[in-house]
C-alpha cells in the first residue's frame, strides 16, 4: 500500500442489512458495509458472487430487495428520478467494456456529459476534454472512434468520461479485464493516482489480487452475497480464511470452487 | 393447478408491465420532440434517421410499390376486362393504395427495413452497457436515443407512403397501357380525378402512427434485451413480429374510426 495515506473523513457510500435477489436466486445476502471519503475500497471474490450488483446497486442502476444504501448521504431508496439523475451526476462509472458509443470519437464520448447537461461553453469543453485525455495518457487520440483503438485505450478513455465531472464516487467494474500485465498495471496506477488527485471514494470490482494489493486502502473478499472478511492488503496478505487463501494460492482453489 | 394459475398471473403481470413501459416510452420520446431542435447531438441523429428511413428504404420501396401496383392492376384488370369496365381499374387503385395499401406496405417496409435495425441497435447497446452509461452519465436513454428516431419516422414514414402510392399508380398505368389498352395519362388522370383528400390524409395519419408504433416497439424490446448476441436476434424477430401485429390491428382501428359503414 503507498505510504501517502488518503483524508479519510465520514462515509460515502454504506449498504446497509442489503439483500438482492433476482426471481428466487439470492445474489447479495444482507450485505453491510461503507466507504469513506477519499477511500479506494476493493471488492474481489470469485464469479458470480455479486460484485458487478454491489457496484449497480450503489449507482442506482438495480434496486435491492431489502436494506438500505446510501450515497453521497442520500438514501437511494428515498430519491425521486430527479433527485437520482442529480445525484449520478457526482458518481463516475467505469464499465467492463468501457461502453463508449460507437458513433462518438474518443473526445466526443468524454465530452457528451458536459455537452448534455449544458452550462459549459465550448472552449472550456474543448479544455476539460484535453486535460482529461492528457491525464489518462491519450492525448493525442481524441479524434479516433472506440473501434480504432486497443482494449486499454478503450479503457481509459473510459477512465476520462467517468472523471470529466470530477465526481465524488467513482465505480470501476473489471477496470484491468482482459488487458495485458503492463496495461493492468497503467490502469492501477491510474486509479491510485486519480484517487489521491479528485478525492473520490472508489470502489474496484476486480479478479487481480495482485493490483488489488497494490493499490487498496481496504479490500473486500466477497462469497455468496457476503463479506468473508473486509480489511487492509495486509490484513487480507496474513488472512487465515481458506476462500482468501486460496484466492492468494489458486493451486487452493477447490476451496471456492467446490 | 396452482402452479399454471401463478404462471398465467405472471404472464398477465408482465403483459401489463410490458404494456406500461410501452405506453411510458412512447409519450416520453413524443414529448422529447421538441428538444431535439435544441442538441445538437439529438438533432444529429434525427438528420441520419431521416436519411435512414427516408433515403435508405426508397429502393425496395420502390420495387415493392411497382410490383403492388403492376399486379393490382393486372388482377383487378382480368376481372373488370370482362365486363368493358377497365378504367375502373384505376378507381379501384386509387381506393386501395391511398387508404390501405400504401400505408400498409409503408409499415411492413419500415418495421422490417427500420424497425429490426433499431432494436438491434438498442439491443447491442443494452448489453454493451452502453445505456447504462447514458444513466449514469444522467442522459435520458429514451430522450437521447428515442425521441430523434421517433420524429424522424413520424416525418418521413408519410412521406414514404406517398412516394409509394406514386410508384405504385405509375407500375399500374404501365400495366393498364400495355395489357388493358388503356392510355397511360388517362389511367394516372382517372386515378387523380378520383382520390379524395380524406383518402391522402387519413393514410398518412395512419402511416405517422405505424412509425410511432414501429419505433415503440422496437425500442422498447431493444431496451428489455438480455442473453447477449442470441438476445439481440430474438429481439429483432421479436420487434419485427410485433410490429406487423401492431400495423394490422392499428390499420384496421384507424380505417375503423375514419371510415364507418
Amino acid at each position: 500500500m503507498s505510504s501517502e495515506q488518503p483524508h479519510i473523513e465520514q462515509d460515502a457510500l454504506s449498504f446497509e442489512q442489503v439483500v438482492k435477489t433476482f426471481g428466487t436466486r439470492s445474489v447479495l445476502n444482507q450485505q453491510t458495509f461503507s466507504v469513506k471519503e477519499g477511500e479506494l475500497f476493493v471488492i474481489i471474490g470469485p464469479s458470480g458472487t455479486g460484485k458487478s450488483v454491489t457496484l449497480k446497486l450503489i449507482a442506482g442502476l438495480l434496486k435491492p430487495t431489502h436494506g438500505t444504501i446510501k450515497v453521497l448521504g442520500q438514501d437511494l431508496s428515498q430519491v425521486s428520478v430527479s433527485q437520482l439523475s442529480a445525484l449520478r451526476r457526482r458518481i463516475g462509472f467505469l464499465f467492463q467494456g468501457g461502453a463508449l458509443l460507437g458513433w462518438k470519437t474518443l473526445a466526443e464520448n468524454i465530452a457528451l456529459p458536459l455537452i448534455e447537461h449544458g452550462g459549459v461553453s465550448a472552449d472550456e469543453i474543448k479544455t476539460r476534454v484535453a486535460n482529461a485525455l492528457a491525464e489518462v495518457g491519450l492525448d493525442h487520440a481524441g479524434s479516433l472512434y472506440p473501434s480504432e483503438v486497443s482494449g486499454g485505450m478503450l479503457k481509459r478513455a473510459a477512465f476520462a468520461r467517468a472523471i470529466i465531472e470530477n465526481p465524488e464516487v467513482l465505480l470501476f467494474d473489471e477496470p484491468t479485464s482482459g488487458l495485458d500485465p503492463v496495461m493492468s498495471y497503467t490502469i492501477d496506477t491510474l486509479i491510485r493516482k486519480l484517487n489521491r488527485l479528485h478525492k473520490a471514494a472508489c470502489v474496484v470490482v476486480t479478479h487481480d489480487l495482485v493490483g488489488a494489493l497494490r493499490y487498496a486502502d481496504r479490500i473486500g473478499f466477497l462469497k455468496d452475497g457476503q463479506f468473508l472478511t473486509v480489511g487492509t492488503p495486509e490484513d487480507i496478505r496474513h488472512s487465515q480464511i481458506p476462500e482468501v487463501k486460496a484466492f492468494l494460492n489458486p493451486e487452493h482453489s477447490e476451496v471456492i470452487h467446490g | 393447478m396452482t402452479f399454471i394459475r401463478e404462471q398465467e398471473g405472471g404472464l398477465v403481470a408482465n403483459f401489463f408491465a410490458t404494456l406500461g413501459r410501452f405506453t411510458f416510452l412512447t409519450f416520453q420520446a413524443l414529448l422529447g420532440g421538441p428538444g431535439i431542435l435544441f442538441r445538437k447531438d439529438s438533432r444529429q441523429t434525427f438528420l441520419q434517421q431521416l436519411y435512414i428511413v427516408g433515403i435508405g428504404t426508397l429502393p425496395v420501396a420502390t420495387v415493392v410499390a411497382m410490383f403492388t401496383g403492376m399486379i393490382l392492376t393486372l388482377q383487378l384488370g382480368i376481372a373488370f376486362k370482362q365486363f368493358s369496365q377497365e378504367l375502373m381499374v384505376a378507381y379501384t387503385l386509387s381506393f386501395a393504395m391511398l387508404r390501405e395499401m400504401g400505408p400498409f406496405m409503408t409499415g411492413i417496409i419500415l418495421a422490417s427495413c427500420v424497425g429490426s435495425a433499431m432494436a438491434a441497435q438498442l439491443g447491442t447497446m443494452k448489453i454493451n452497457e452502453e445505456v447504462a452509461a447514458l444513466e449514469m452519465m444522467s442522459i435520458d436513454p429514451v430522450r437521447f436515443l428515442v425521441a430523434p428516431r421517433m420524429w424522424a419516422l413520424i416525418v418521413m414514414a408519410p412521406l414514404l407512403s406517398f412516394y409509394t402510392c406514386i410508384i405504385a399508380f405509375l407500375g399500374g398505368a404501365a400495366i393498364g397501357y400495355t395489357q388493358l389498352n388503356v392510355p397511360f395519362l388517362q389511367f394516372i388522370f382517372e386515378i387523380i380525378a378520383v382520390a379524395e383528400v380524406k383518402d391522402l390524409y387519413v393514410g398518412l395519419f395512419k402511416t405517422a402512427v405505424f412509425g410511432i408504433l414501429i419505433c415503440s416497439i422496437a425500442c422498447s424490446i431493444g431496451f428489455a434485451t438480455v442473453q447477449g448476441a442470441a438476445g439481440v436476434g430474438a429481439s429483432t424477430r421479436r420487434a419485427v413480429i410485433y410490429s406487423f401485429l401492431a400495423i394490422l390491428a392499428g390499420g384496421y382501428f384507424i380505417t375503423r374510426f375514419f371510415y364507418v359503414i
